[in-house]
């Protein structure tokens, strides 16, 4: 069903804006030799001019020595998908070098190092070379081996620059920024740019047709990855327990958790932590020590990727029975089983959604953003502890772990932590029996108590087991069904407080719609506009929320056709939306992307011109 | 249901210091087979944070499945419990604890629940050294699904339909000492003169505190045979000392160093008194706990009684430098850095 691979490479049709502030570059690397930090200087630099750009890594499930490559594209109207096409491709691993060439469009540049003469079989002649004999660079300017292989790297970035008219006094302060501290290390680093981009004014026309040139498009925007935006929710979110198993791409939630709770949760006057983080020893320990915690009235998380999620099932089903708060941050990848460690998907929803055995239903967040990781993230943890329950924020490996461009954080200092339903000694007092499970304000919300509150009321058992309302164990029937009834009234609840979707475009005016959620957003806000351009117009709704808020509903029912985007093979959304919405399930057409690369505006749009003027009959 | 209480109270019931009388550390009624060792334990539990003035409430109860993880309803109803899933019982222990260090964490087993499903957790809790107590009902069997061998079966004891169990048993005590456990204990539940004292010290110890208790399983595994029968226990118990537990803050000087009488004082100037009984053991030694168990086991006996501590010990909450203030009670002020702090932090991603 995917496409979007098979335009990549040498089909130079989909490739409509090279020029200024529009293109895309490629470094194939190989991984492990210090590329990332040269490379994330590139796209640095493009964002400090004021222009829109978004990097992606693409990189193996290993540690060293495998290619590796990072995708940038710059665009001048802010679309931040990616694009397939290769404008330049900057070839430094031999490992991948014919496939690397085969990649660049027709009529775009190659830059590759020339030490060695390139290999007959690598000549095409439709694209254009520049070879920068960068090793010999190297081992004529710097005795170090390690220098050696890092300055490379550098060298062409400067190279880069000179190509792209990359402003060197921004490529300056960014090295001035990187090394705070260790000043001794930026003149180096300086003399490598200097001499990439001397070698490319001596020896070729610099700078080329397609360039950069500085705008102010991008205001008070920041460059932020989603998974350090997660972080940094959970800490402003009043997280104060994290326990997680390492699983790439969600990792670094953690450990950005960890990095701003060590100066920012520091009790300054006792040199102690405001926050206890534990590394468990498996996915399962991981959930149950935040379920524990969640449990005795700490706000707790734990982020993974979906073989977490799979290990944690049956404890999400004790706390969507029990009723404990807990929020957890999936990072997708693709699945199933290992899958493509370091590729994305967004293939977990339905695990996530129906995580574990019995009748369970969990809420699911679904942000696009890095700035909406943030807010969602800390959203999640009043809507753990109002609702009771665990919340699943759904990110993905490109959102989590890709730099992206975001609106700044904010944080309303009266904002108040929402703790829900707790009662505290002097309200259990003035109660006759305290019931747990009890639905007193006919919401389906139930109150709770923390452990150890007061000595003779409001201590109760929690378990996984049926229990009537005042948390006393039975396997009546009746109570049993009550209570799976209540949950169920908790749920309908919980649709008024979750965040409700955004509406793209003029609403209701067009026949045919468009429904996404997370990263999809970025490529099918291109995709509309590309239509657009086309005479097609579609609405579009942007889904950030299981379960639906009613104008989901409303969206299907008032249009013809609704095109459902997502990245995973087995339309996982469109089959939630068939199964919780009194909808027409044939109204809904699915457009898929599963290569593990970001879906593109390119194949979205061609899935939608293919429907509706080629395939007459709908699926 | 294994004993129907009487609802009629002596008015003349010992009181505490706290002023309550037993029956307040009382749970519901147990539903376990009438003459289940694990009910004797929930009755030693019981006795124990009587006598050790115990609020209930400040007491949280957690178990996994099984059994034994039942039995926490039948012991301090004025206390939280949590009945967990199977063999998890240490990680919803562990976040309970780092949510809220001053409470007293009381963990309820199985030999199923802690030495198969549950054996990573348990390795790991013991690790980190929580400050908790877990017991483990051991009774060689699965009660709960009705019988079948568990994995602390002796290689060669019989189960109830006559089979020969064809494997090794995990020895939990020694395990829990091979892992670092600065408290390991064993006992046997129908000794309830050896578990009270034991469990009032685990109690008080500043870390992970285990207790092995063998507790036979009257319905499954009390036949000719079973190693974990009640006869056969009776039989080959071997204790290595008679302890008191001395809760008294102040050092009393009475019996010290006389005859075979060790005291060992906690953190909090409480003591532990030992009248020993096996030779050549030292429980403030490692090694010396580990070569006693090692002979006890050559001679077929189980060795009960406190067989390790180490009462100098510094739980997870130390390791991970957190906080003396409970993480619960911490509020947005202690947690959230506002607004302003979020601007530097906009500042570094441009
Ligand atoms: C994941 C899971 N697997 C299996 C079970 C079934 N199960 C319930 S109790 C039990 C064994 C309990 O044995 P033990 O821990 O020795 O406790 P006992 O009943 O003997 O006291 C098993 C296997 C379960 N509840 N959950
Ligand atoms: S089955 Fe065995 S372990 Fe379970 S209650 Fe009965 S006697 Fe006790």
């Amino acid at each position: 069903m995917s496409s979007s691979t098979k335009s990549t490479g040498s089909n130079g049709s989909a490739i409509k804006n090279s020029g200024i502030n529009n293109f895309v570059v490629r470094f194939a690397n190989v991984n492990g030799t210090g590329s990332a930090s040269a490379n994330h200087l590139f796209t640095k630099a493009i964002f400090r001019m004021g222009i829109p750009v978004t990097p992606k890594n693409i990189f193996p499930s290993n540690i060293q020595g495998l290619p590796t490559w990072y995708e940038v594209r710059v665009s001048e109207k802010g679309y931040l998908g990616r694009r397939e096409g290769i404008d330049l491709l900057v070839a430094v691993n031999p490992q991948s070098m014919k496939a690397d060439i085969a990649s660049v469009r027709p009529g775009g540049y190659l830059l590759y190092d020339s030490s060695k003469k390139l290999n007959e079989e690598y000549l095409r002649s439709d694209i254009h070379y520049i070879g920068i004999p960068l090793m010999d660079m190297c081992n004529e300017n710097y005795s170090d081996p390690r220098q050696r292989q890092l300055f490379k790297n550098i060298i062409y970035v400067g190279a880069l620059a000179a190509l792209f008219a990359i402003e060197f006094e921004v490529l300056e302060g960014l090295l001035a920024d990187q090394f705070k501290g260790k000043e001794k290390l930026i003149p180096a680093n300086v003399k490598a740019l200097q001499l990439g981009g001397d070698y490319i004014r001596e020896n070729f026309k610099y700078p080329l047709d397609m360039r950069v040139e500085r705008r102010e498009l991008l205001k008070d925007s920041i460059l932020m990855d989603g998974n350090s935006a997660c972080g940094l929710g959970a800490v402003y979110g009043g997280a104060s327990v994290a326990a997680w198993y390492p699983i790439t791409p969600s990792t670094s939630v953690v450990e950005a958790f960890m990095d701003y709770s060590a100066t920012l949760r520091l009790d300054k006057e006792t040199g102690k932590r405001k926050v206890a983080i534990v590394q468990a020893e498996d996915e399962l320990a991981a959930i149950g020590m935040v379920i524990g915690a969640g449990w005795n009235g700490a706000r707790s998380f734990t982020a993974t990727s979906g073989p977490g999620v799979s290990l944690m099932n049956e404890f999400l089903g004790l706390a969507y029975f029990a009723e404990i708060p807990a929020v957890l941050i999936d990072v997708q990848r693709t699945g199933p089983s290992t899958g493509m460690p370091t590729r994305t998907q967004q293939s977990d929803v339905m695990e996530a959604a129906y995580a574990s055995h019995g009748d369970t239903k969990h809420v699911l967040l679904f942000p696009s953003t890095p700035k909406e990781c943030f807010d969602m993230t800390a959203d999640a943890f009043d809507l753990a502890e109002e609702l009771q329950t665990p919340i699943i924020v759904m990110t993905d490996l490109d959102l989590g772990m890709n730099d992206h461009i975001s609106a700044p954080l904010q944080w309303d200092d009266k904002r108040e932590y929402k703790r829900g339903k707790v009662l505290n000694a002097e309200q259990l007092e003035k109660i006759e029996r305290f019931g747990r499970y009890k639905d007193v304000d006919n919401d389906g919300i139930p109150y709770r108590t923390y452990p150890g509150t007061h000595p003779t009321k409001g201590s109760y058992f929690t378990r996984g087991t049926s229990r009537d309302e005042y948390a006393v164990y039975t396997e009546d029937g009746n109570a049993y069904k009550k209570n799976m009834d209540r949950l169920m009234k908790k749920w309908e609840t919980s649709k008024t407080m979750v965040h409700k979707p955004e509406l793209y475009q003029e609403k209701n005016s067009s026949e045919n719609g468009v429904l996404f959620f997370g990263t999809s957003a970025y490529s099918v806000e291109e995709a509309m506009d590309d239509l657009k351009l086309q005479g097609i117009t579609l609405d579009a709704l942007r889904i950030r929320s299981f379960p639906f808020n009613k104008t989901v509903e409303e969206f299907i029912t008032s249009h013809k056709k609704v095109f459902v985007i997502e990245q995973n093979r087995d339309a996982q959304m469109k089959s939630i939306i068939s199964i919780e919405l009194q909808v027409d399930p044939n109204k809904l057409i699915s457009i898929l992307n599963y290569d593990g690369l970001p879906i593109t505006a390119h194949h979205i749009a061609l899935e939608i011109v293919k429907n509706l003027f080629t395939n007459k009959k709908v699926k | 249901m294994s004993y129907v209480r009487p609802k009629f109270r002596h008015p003349a019931l010992p009181t505490n210091k706290l002023g309550y009388t037993v029956d307040y550390y009382e749970g519901s009624l147990s539903t376990l087979c009438a003459g289940c060792g694990h009910d004797s334990i929930s009755a030693s539990v019981i006795q124990a944070a009587f006598e050790l003035n115990i609020e209930p409430h400040r007491l949280a109860k957690l178990s996994g499945i099984g059994c034994s993880s039942k039995t926490p309803a039948y012991f301090l109803s004025n206390s939280h419990g949590f009945n967990s899933v199977h063999g998890r019982m240490p990680s919803v222990a562990t976040g309970a604890n780092l949510a809220n260090r001053d409470l007293i964490y009381f963990g309820v087993s199985g030999d199923g629940d802690t030495a198969s499903i549950g054996m990573g957790q348990f390795v790991h809790v013991v690790r980190r050294n929580l400050n908790m107590v877990y017991v483990v009902m051991n009774n060689g069997c699965y009660g709960l699904t009705k019988g079948q061998d568990s994995a602390t079966a002796d290689l060669g004891s019989k189960n109830k339909s006559g089979q020969v169990n064809p494997f090794e048993s995990i020895d939990l005590a020694s395990l829990a000492i091979e892992l670092g456990a600065t408290f390991v204990a064993q006992s046997f539940s129908g000794d309830k003169a050896q578990l009270i004292p034991l469990m009032k010290a685990a109690i008080m110890h500043p870390g992970f505190a285990f207790i092995n208790v063998i507790s036979p399983c009257v319905t499954f595994n009390n036949n000719v045979g079973s190693t974990k029968s009640y006869d056969y226990v009776r039989e080959h118990v071997e204790a290595t000392a008679t302890i008191d537990f001395v809760p008294e803050m102040k050092e009393i000087t009475a019996n010290y160093k006389e005859g075979s009488v060790e005291k060992v004082k906690m953190h909090d100037g409480s003591f532990i008194q030992l009248n020993k009984l096996a030779k050549d053991w030292d429980p403030l030694d490692k090694r010396s706990a580990v070569n006693a168990m090692m002979n006890a086991k050559e001679k077929g006996e189980i060795l009960t009684g406190l067989l390790y501590m180490n009462p100098e010990t510094k739980d997870l909450h130390h390791t991970i430098n957190s906080t003396e203030k409970p993480l619960n009670t911490l509020s947005a002020k202690d947690l959230c850095p506002g607004s302003e702090m979020l601007k530097d932090i906009n500042a570094e991603f441009r």
